[in-house]
């Protein structure tokens, strides 16, 4: 209402500022430019990546093709997969037990730890990580696939906690308390009214560790051993050869992907706030 | 008796609590100390210690990778002389995530306002604008940038065809081409904080800055701008940390000309095979980073307390 009634020409005056509207427009347009200019030319029929000739899946049919890529993203899947699972549920976990009572004695500590990947910039923990795989390596002999797992588990973990425990704390005891009322014990509260509840929430989290995890170059680059090339590493490597359509496309596929899932994480959380 | 029998059966439902919440947060704590905090430690532990020919490292006790930090040691007689060439690019890079903090906060401010004046209920879709390339892939999105600022690439040839430049304006593999992948890059991480403050912007106070006479650009430095400074040092924390510890911006438009400390850092665990150097030059960026996320307590914990 309020909104309505200083909608006057004066209020609109009020709230102008020279040359700000050109400023956010140039903002949001160099912000989709480059990525424009990306998948538009990933559907050029031509080497070039600059002169457009003719529309086509050309490069589309040649990245898919390629075993490099096919192999690539089957181990960013399940990379991807079996961090999202393993640090969504600790998240949930972690969430659970520092939301749903009053404050107790180490939660700001708790708190600092489950987001500390997240203070400290990426190649410092890159490195450290390397540094301790290498230490494991040595002293077991064990080598695979399974560090990647493990490193990305670590960093996926306060991006699944973030929307999880922001769901929590916005719902109300008091069907939980009915539930308890109601003889129901700790395990049948939770299973059939904190899950289905919280639900959304743990989507929307495991939405977000699967993004970051799929889309992680620097901890990735550092720590996996021969054979261990994920998609975003593909791609780099692929840069540094040199330009071709073919990357354009690939790369394409990928903010696709992630896109349509932070779109599809806008609508979840949509219906979570109705 | 019952009272006792009462609070020991209390004491017994609160320890079983505990129990429950320490069970619950196990998994979680577990994996961040083992393969985040943990290393942090051996990292400390190996900058101390002599690289090992093939990478890796010999346990011999040494301060060699922090006097390198400095100091250029003679092979021949041992002697050190002065080097800045590492100091230089940890200023380098200093400087070039100050700069993109600034030319954030530039264009961010204006485009933060533009959202935070819009209606209510077309807020949302403006920030989902914003906030989706910051979800796409960083890498893609520099190779994106790397694309249209090319000699050949799509803002030379545009403005080429439209004439105003005869020859392609070369940027790519300097400094400039970092500064402007790394605007691109964090700009959402400067517009979110700053939406955030001015969202909850009084406008009836702007409008009593105007009803005494107070200019367009006063009302914005004396009133505008000191409401929305909580987001404004959030922003510029969010921006500068970042691009402090940037590896991708610089490794694809710098080139490997224009490094910042994270190419340097990563080069150590490379083809340098230098682990205690790198590790030196890790701890040292992330002080830098420790110093600056304590400032900016500092100045929330005052700012809490000034405004009550």
């Amino acid at each position: 209402m309020a909104e309505a009634i200083r909608k006057g020409p004066r209020a609109r005056d009020l709230k102008a500022m020279p040359g700000f509207k050109t400023v956010a427009w140039l903002c949001i347009i160099a912000l989709y430019l480059p990525l424009a200019v990306l998948v538009i030319f990933s559907f050029n029929d031509n080497r070039s990546v600059v002169r457009w000739t003719e529309f086509s899946f050309r490069w589309y049919e040649a990245a898919l093709s390629n075993d490099g890529i096919r192999n690539a993203t089957w181990v960013s899947v399940k990379i991807a997969f079996v961090a999202t699972v393993v640090a969504t549920a600790a998240a949930t976990m972690a969430a659970l037990a520092t939301t749903r009572t009053a404050s107790f004695r180490g939660q700001g500590l708790a708190y600092g730890i489950i987001n500390q990947p997240l203070m400290i910039p990426e190649i410092v923990t890159a490195i450290a990580t390397l540094s301790l795989f290498a230490l494991i390596k040595t002293a077991t002999g064990v080598t695979g696939i399974g560090y990647l797992m493990a490193a990305h588990t670590a960093f996926c973990i306060p991006f699944a906690f973030m929307p999880i425990r922001a769901r929590l704390e916005d719902m109300t005891l008091v069907l939980e308390q009915a539930g308890a009322d109601l003889y129901a014990t700790p395990w049948q509260t939770f299973r059939h009214i904190t899950l289905p509840l919280l639900m959304p929430g743990i989507v929307a989290g495991a939405m977000l560790a699967f993004v970051v995890s799929l889309d992680d170059v620097i901890i990735t680059l550092m720590v996996a051993g021969p054979g261990e090339t994920t998609l975003p590493i593909y791609i780099l490597g692929a840069i540094r050869r040199g330009i071709t359509p073919e990357i354009n496309a690939v790369s394409t596929i990928l903010v696709g992907v992630s896109v349509l899932l932070v779109v599809l994480l806008f609508f979840v959380q949509r219906r979570m706030e109705k | 008796m019952t009272e006792t029998s009462l609070s020991a059966a209390h004491r017994e439902a609160q320890a079983r609590a505990t129990r429950t919440r320490y069970g619950l947060l196990a998994p979680a704590l577990i994996i961040i100390l083992a393969i985040s905090i943990l290393p942090l430690g051996i990292t400390v532990v190996y900058s101390f210690l002599e690289p090992g020919t093939y990478g890796g490292v010999v346990w011999n006790f040494s301060t060699d990778a922090y006097v390198q930090f400095l100091f250029e040691r003679d092979i021949f007689d041992d002697t050190l002389t002065f080097d800045p060439a590492y100091l230089s690019i940890f200023m380098r890079s200093i400087g070039l995530a100050f700069g993109a903090m600034i030319g954030t906060l530039i264009l961010g401010f204006p485009t933060a306002y533009f959202i935070a004046t819009k209606p209510r209920n077309q807020r949302n879709f403006w920030l989902f604008l914003i906030t989706l390339p910051f979800w796409t892939n960083l890498l893609i999105r520099t190779y994106a940038m790397l694309l249209i600022i090319r000699d050949e690439g799509f803002v030379n040839i545009s403005l080429m065809k439209l004439r105003l430049i005869d020859s392609p304006i070369s940027i790519l593999y300097t400094d400039t081409a970092v500064f402007i992948g790394l605007i691109y890059s964090y700009l959402p991480f400067m517009v979110l904080p700053l939406y955030a403050s001015l969202e909850k912007l009084d406008f009836r106070l702007v409008e009593a800055g105007y009803d005494l006479y107070a200019s367009r650009w006063k009302v914005l430095r004396h009133v505008i701008a000191p409401l929305a400074k909580p987001g404004i040092i959030a922003g510029c924390i969010l921006v500068f940390i970042p691009g402090l510890g940037a590896y991708i911006t610089p490794e694809l438009l710098g080139g490997g000309k224009s490094l910042m400390i994270g190419n340097m850092i990563a080069i150590q665990f490379g083809s340098s095979r230098n682990w205690p150097f790198g590790s030196a030059a890790a701890l040292i960026l992330m002080m830098l980073v420790i110093i600056v996320l304590l400032i900016y307590a500092a100045s929330a914990g005052r700012g809490r307390r000034t405004h009550g």
